[in-house]
């Protein structure tokens, strides 16, 4: 259980990497304070992943179509491993966020790249908040009216 | 979602650092290139073929191995390797940077062998079925060398009347059980001989006529 913590902040990580843009990734690697020799183990390649849905957003599962995606892995010259996997076919973002994640996990979770994480991850969740209370104000309601019966 | 968590490499100086060696620099490019020259070996038969250098490669592996694996395996072609390789180096880099399971040799796809690791022989592998003799094996054989060894008078489809080779290091017995495997067509395997850079098909097509009556 104790290898838990270190594993749930990098899946954090992926998310957050996953849903960030090319410029925004950039920001983040410009916090390091330098990038070291690297790598590339699978080439950024490109290809589609099948979505599922549920019904109703919680019943059956269905296919709801595939989804282009790109990956990548990059290993560091001590053997840290970084891999990135984002919608998409941003190739140049795929590299530099598997870069990211390998350095991210060398970095002890105070240092900058993982304060700049952060930051990015208040941003996300701020836009993703803005954006179903818009969604949220265009909400209709449905219901039936019962005729009355005498 | 969890059983795929369970197997992403950990980080952590505690465990043997995980390494899966490294795939093709430019995929698109060298797998064209990698596959025209396959096609060639194996449309005729007993012509040498180099794949070019590919380094480093996984320990057990030849440069032409690698190269033929990382153009042609996938999730949907079961590979089998000598237990050997299958638990190094070159298990882990087939799963990395191919995705191909591993299977016994009469389920496989794609098999690979080694001269000094023990050959189970061409009968142990699939040669395919009537309705889809396309499902068979294509064993990849690594011996010494293609050229300096016994000579071997080749014929068949993609070979004007005869050619010769000379491979070093094929498995003892080799030409009887080539003979067993041509006689199930349109069923057998195909073998592409490997040796470092350089390939040699020898088709299920390709018959090995008996050398002249021995004395």
């Amino acid at each position: 259980m104790q290898s838990n913590q270190p594993m749930a902040r990098r899946q954090g990580h992926f998310a957050i990497l996953a849903r960030a843009a090319l410029a925004e990734v950039e920001a983040v690697l410009a916090d390091a304070p330098a990038i070291p020799p690297f790598t590339v183990l699978k080439q950024p390649e490109t290809g589609t992943i099948m979505v599922e849905g549920r019904a109703g957003g919680g019943g059956r599962r269905f296919n709801l179509g595939e989804a282009t995606m790109t990956r990548c892995a990059i290993r560091l010259e001590d053997g840290t491993l970084g891999f990135s996997y984002a919608l998409g076919r941003d190739m140049a973002k795929a590299r530099k966020a598997a870069v990211l994640d390998a350095l991210l996990q060398n970095e002890p979770p105070e240092g900058p790249m993982h304060r700049a994480m952060h930051r990015l991850a208040e941003h996300q969740k701020q836009a993703r908040e803005e954006a179903s209370r818009k969604a949220a104000a265009t909400k209709v309601e449905f219901f039936t009216m019962v005729r009355g019966e005498g | 979602m969890h059983e795929q968590n369970a197997r992403l490499p950990k980080a952590g100086p505690a465990e043997a650092p995980f390494n899966p060696g490294i795939g093709f620099s430019d995929p698109v490019f060298q797998s064209q290139a990698a596959f025209r020259s396959i096609l060639a070996a194996l449309s005729e038969p007993g012509t040498i073929h180099d794949l070019g250098p590919f380094a480093p490669c996984p320990a057990g592996l030849q440069p032409a191995t690698a190269i033929l694996l990382l153009t042609l395996a996938d999730y949907e072609t079961p590979v089998w390797m000598p237990e050997a390789l299958e638990s190094g180096e070159a298990g882990i880099w087939l799963r990395f940077h191919c995705g191909a399971p591993s299977a016994t040799p009469d389920k496989a796809a794609f098999a690979i062998n080694t001269a000094g690791h023990s050959f189970p022989g061409l009968n142990a592998f699939n040669p395919g079925n009537e309705l889809y003799p396309d499902r068979s094996t294509t064993l990849i054989l690594q011996i010494d060398n293609l050229t300096g060894g016994e000579t071997l008078d080749l014929e068949g489809p993609g070979i004007p009347g005869t050619r010769r080779i000379a491979p070093r290091g094929l498995p003892a017995g080799f030409a009887v059980e080539w003979a067993r495997n041509t006689r199930l067509y349109p069923l057998g395997v195909d073998i592409v001989l490997v040796a470092g850079s350089r390939i040699l098909g020898l088709p299920r097509t390709t018959r090995m006529p008996a050398p002249d009556p021995r004395p």
